[in-house]
């Protein structure tokens, strides 16, 4: 059972839970991750060879710090989302959830290329099936466009992995990237394999299919997908492209840029996409710093993030579940009627606002360390203004307009019991951590010798822009200085940002959104016409589908007979 | 003893067995029968496959008669591999056979079925076995015409033109072979194949020789329905029985192909059928249009049967690819996939048989919701899609794997591209399926009602084949790449 590779026990179990009844499959899954968490307590550290197809070695399991961290975490993030989705009764979900899961942990050890790729897709084809369970058209569409994009990065980390095989005759799955991070020398197949990455770590510009997909799935399909698919994608840059500089432009960027959208969306479940974004660009920061610090602040951040963002994805769901609607113009006044919902999800807001004593604050100081001490100057700023933002969309906004606000006059049932005791645990953790860090940095891949609550300084200025921020908003509450009612509601506009500026990223995104009109419409006329075309030669009674008369396929045999007679004498 | 005279038992066998069924002429008799023959000559094709392994390749006499007088069998790797995938499927599809053709036969005339099933059977176990080349074209004339006769039997009036028209186009194509082959024994006064292959260089330059190879490529290609010869397979393998279409297709074009190779590589040589020749880009052009063009053909088909033909004539093009890359790899590449497309072909046919049985239809709008309502079947064919495609982890992986890997090492990258499009269109059909069984609604009345265990069983089989051999290569990889190694002359 030991020599097992790790996430194979919850991928056979995933395939035997449709044998279970139904009412015993939720139960199942979640024995899944706690069979297999025991299991891998066991593994000793160490590259295991595989079995050996078409002369490669394949399904090498690599058992080592980087790969343990990440392990636990999934582990720990699959019982507490299994857990949470007790109640459901649907074989589909399940059953998929837990291959998504096991996959993802399969990826994770994972010590060749190919093994990669291959749980790389199943992650892809699992997942899509939490997003199509929401059984809506639009569910349905978003999802086709989820998978489309997963598959194509599957598709270029395929072809990358050739190419790197075909220059290199190495099918390992180490650091990619030449030692000095410069990607412009890189071969082809890396960057093919970084785009790969790029795409499943929602880079800016391929972030698109997050914020698409992900409202979409279902109550409990969203809190299995905010763990996993990205923070795979922060592992496989980990190990592949640690101190690769220009990591650190694109996560400082994917830092920034969320926070103008998430502050004028009213889908909450959004707004926390919107976040995740920015949560993976301090990650992305610390691994394209690369040192040992900035390695394990990355991490540690795609740890405790992991546990906050699930906790948040499910206090929203739970609200979700209750209530029908996530609309922040909808919603309001809830602490009422789900008190414990409120509780967990102020824990999770606070961790992801990094106040100190929460989780968030541990992990987040060890990435801002590491910038500190590399004196990346501008990369600080960033991550300041991107700390403030996480504050004021996911720290105030999130449980500000769902739980207090204008009252909605919406009363409804806390959260079942379930899925209360899966907040709660992950609000103690979030908690504890934030108490107690040395364990979570014991687990590092790097020896750490960092204590977050030393420099009493560095907590002061934290709370200090924390407090301004959360100021900020007071004092505009008060001003009435945005009309809470209305469907679209801002809150940047606070000190940090001039006030004009939604109006502009309004303006840019009206602008841009007709652009985008515009361009399907082309798009769509174009397709249309290319589809007549095509239904023309291929549909079923098309030209080349057409059942034809016995004389022309012979004069097909005497037209090739001919051209190959005239071929051969020449 | 009786090992010296395998060779001649796995054609003697099914075809005693034919005559025999022919008198016994009642049903369940005449499957057993059916059965019993097919079982046999898949372990004489085993023990064949295993002395040829250990020992080299087997030459055999028949009747006694030494080689350039009397027909000569000749069983290296290459046809022991063939061999094997044909009697096996048989076997595998005869399980299926009973219920399905029971359904969709009538009861008179199943023994003249079964009869027509063996008939084929020992042709394209004699295609595969002999080492003469007149001897081939007889085989593939018992092939041929017992094989319109099972898909005369269809239960569609529309079996009867697919049947003619197959008639028509395999009767031309075996004519141009016979031309070929005259032509050629005009030239060299042998028809033993080895001889051949000794007399042939010498007189390679002449117009004969040229005009020879011309027919025999063409009336080959009509049998391996190399596009755009294809026309007569679509209707043939749709509107036949579906034992008949699962039998054919997953073996009667392999075998066309085997002659081909053989031809090229034993009896032409290499240098001449693909160096000298301009065979290779033309296999090369017409595989590429085949995989992209008929793959997009069956993206658009309402009926599945004819899906799947439009499939295989897709597949037969990377087939072609293979050749048309003239190295050990790309030839490595087409054997494992003659192996690895019958698995896929034959567990998609047997599924959509099942399914026939139970709603009587293989038309896509029929499948609403057929994901809950036959699971079993549904995930068989759920199985075989995924091989189609390629996903890793099934044997259509590990054929485009090597496809691709000989590309690349050739340098054709064009070809790669064409490889990757006919996956993805390939996933586009097959998805196509899989929505509507599973993500459809299935109609009020419908109850959930699996095919019997003596069509599920053979049906799993196959599927389980699919995943068997999509990582554990051994004899697949192991065998191909031994024969490609014999066939372009290396040290095995």
């Amino acid at each position: 059972m030991i020599s097992l590779p790790p996430g194979i026990i919850i991928l056979v179990g995933a395939l035997a839970l449709p044998l279970l009844p139904r009412s015993a499959q939720a139960i199942g899954a979640l024995a899944l991750p706690a069979i297999s968490l025991a299991q891998l307590l066991f593994l000793s550290e160490g590259v295991f060879p595989g079995i050996e197809l078409a002369g490669l070695s394949l399904l090498q399991v690599r058992v080592d710090p980087l790969s343990l961290a990440f392990g636990y975490i999934f582990h720990i993030a699959a019982f507490i989302a299994a857990l949470y989705a007790l109640h459901v009764r649907d074989t589909v979900q399940h059953v998929t959830a837990m291959l998504y899961v096991g996959s993802a942990i399969g990826a994770v050890f994972s010590g060749d290329l190919i093994t990669l790729f291959i749980y790389w897709e199943i992650t892809a084809l699992a997942s899509v099936f939490l997003i199509f369970a929401s059984r809506t058209q639009r569910a349905y569409q978003a999802g086709i466009r989820y998978l489309i994009v997963q598959i194509g990065s599957g598709v270029l980390l395929l072809a990358g992995i050739l190419l790197h095989y075909h220059d290199s005759g190495s099918l390992s799955f180490d650091q990619l990237i030449g030692p000095d991070g410069n990607l412009s020398d890189a071969s082809a197949g890396v960057w093919l394999i970084f785009a790969a990455f790029g795409i499943k770590c929602a880079f800016p510009l391929l972030h698109n299919w997050l914020q698409d997909a992900y409202p979409q799935a279902t109550v409990t399909g969203a809190v299995f997908l905010s763990a996993f698919t990205t923070k795979l994608a922060v592992y496989a840059l980990a190990r592949g492209f640690p101190g690769t500089e220009v990591l650190i432009g694109i996560g400082v960027v994917m830092t920034l840029f969320p926070i103008f959208f998430a502050v004028i969306e009213n889908d909450l479940r959004k707004v926390l996409c919107y976040s995740l974004n920015n949560q993976l660009g301090f990650m992305v920061v610390g691994v394209g710093i690369g040192t040992e610090l900035a390695l394990n602040g990355a991490v540690a951040h795609a740890f405790v993030h992991i546990l906050y963002k699930a906790l948040l994805f499910m206090s929203m769901g739970a609200v979700l579940y209750r209530t029908g609607t996530i609309r922040a113009s909808d919603l309001g006044g809830l602490y009422r009627s789900m008190p414990w919902t409120a509780a967990f999800c102020i824990v999770g807001a606070m961790s992801i606002s990094a106040f100190p004593l929460f989780s968030g604050f541990v992990a987040k100081s060890l990435t801002m360390s590491a910038v500190a001490e590399g004196y990346y100057m501008l990369t600080f700023i960033g991550l300041l203004i991107a700390s403030a933002g996480v504050m004021e969309h996911s720290g105030i906004k999130i449980p500000y307009f769902a739980f207090f606000g204008h009252d909605s006059g919406i009363r409804c049932k806390e959260a079942p019991w379930h899925m209360c005791l899966a907040m709660g645990a992950a609000a103690v953790l979030c908690i504890a951590i934030g108490w107690f860090p040395q364990p979570l940095y014991a687990l590092l891949p790097y020896p750490v010798v960092y204590q977050p609550y030393a420099d009493f300084g560095h907590s002061v200025t934290q709370l200090q822009l924390l407090l301004f921020a959360a100021l900020a908003f007071v004092v505009l509450k008060r001003t009435g200085m945005y009309p809470a009612e209305q469907a679209s509601l801002n809150l940047d506009t606070d000190w940090l940002y001039r006030r004009a500026a939604p109006r502009v990223i309004r303006k840019i995104v009206a602008v841009s959104r007709q652009v985008g009109q515009a361009f399907l419409r082309t798009g769509s006329e174009l397709g249309r016409t290319l589809m007549r075309l095509v239904l023309n030669h291929y549909g079923p009674e098309g030209t080349l589908a057409r059942a034809w008369p016995t004389g022309s396929m012979v004069l097909w045999v005497a037209v090739l007979l001919g051209a190959s007679l005239i071929l051969f004498y020449l | 003893m009786i090992s010296a005279q395998l060779p001649a038992l796995q054609v003697v066998v099914p075809l005693i067995a034919a005559a025999l069924c022919l008198v016994l002429s009642r049903p369940l008799a005449a499957w057993t029968l059916t059965f019993l023959a097919s079982a046999a000559a898949m372990v004489v094709s085993f023990l064949l496959l295993g002395a040829v392994m250990d020992s080299g390749t087997i030459d055999y006499a028949f009747g006694g008669w030494a080689a350039p007088f009397g027909i000569a069998y000749r069983v290296d790797l290459v046809n022991a591999y063939v061999l094997m995938i044909v009697s096996t499927i048989s076997t595998v599809v005869s399980v299926f056979a009973r219920a399905s053709v029971a359904s969709e036969i009538e009861k008179h005339n199943q023994g003249f079925f079964y009869t027509a099933w063996l008939l084929c059977l020992t042709g394209l176990l004699g295609i595969a076995i002999t080492g003469d080349a007149f001897n081939l074209f007889v085989f593939l004339e018992i092939s041929s015409l017992s094989s319109y006769v099972l898909i005369a039997m269809g239960s569609d009036r529309r079996a009867l033109t697919a049947a003619y028209q197959y008639l028509i186009m395999g009767t031309i194509g075996a004519t141009f072979i016979l031309i070929g082959v005259g032509l050629l024994y005009a030239l060299t006064g042998t028809l033993n194949m080895q001889d051949l292959a000794e007399r042939l260089p010498d007189v390679s330059g002449t117009r004969t020789a040229r005009t020879g190879f011309a027919f025999l490529t063409v009336g080959l290609g009509l049998k391996i329905a190399l596009l755009p010869l294809h026309l007569w397979l679509p209707n043939a393998y749709a509107y036949a029985p579906s034992a008949v279409s699962a039998f054919l297709a997953a073996t009667a074009t392999k075998v066309a192909v085997y002659v081909l190779l053989r031809f090229v590589f034993s009896v032409f040589g290499v240098e001449f059928a693909l160096g000298a020749m301009p065979l290779a880009i033309g296999l090369a052009i017409l595989g590429a249009i085949a995989v992209l063009s008929a793959s997009t053909v069956a993206i658009f088909q309402e009926n599945l049967k004819r899906m799947l033909a439009y499939s295989s004539v897709a597949q037969i093009g990377y087939l072609a690819l293979g050749i048309s890359l003239a190295t050990p790899a790309g030839l490595t590449a087409t054997i494992l996939h003659l192996f690895n497309h019958a698995l896929m072909k034959g567990a998609l046919f047997v599924a959509l048989g099942c399914i026939a049985w139970r709603i009587g239809s293989s038309r896509l709008q029929d499948f609403a919701g057929l994901g809950y309502r036959m699971p079993w079947t549904m995930g068989v064919f759920v199985v075989g899609g995924l091989s189609l495609i390629g996903i890793p982890l099934t044997a259509g992986f590990i054929s485009k794997w090597y496809l691709v890997l000989a590309a690349l090492e050739k340098g054709w990258w064009p070809i790669i591209v064409v490889i990757i499009a006919g996956s993805l269109l390939a996933v586009l059909y097959v998805w196509k399926v899989v929505e509507r069984a599973y993500l459809a609604k299935p109609p009020e009345d419908a109850t959930r009602a699996e095919a019997p265990p003596s069509m599920l069983i053979p049906a799993w089989l196959l599927a389980i084949a699919n995943l068997y051999f999509g990582f554990q290569t051994h004899l697949s990889v192991g065998v191909a790449t031994r024969a490609a190694a014999e066939l372009f002359g290396i040290a095995p």
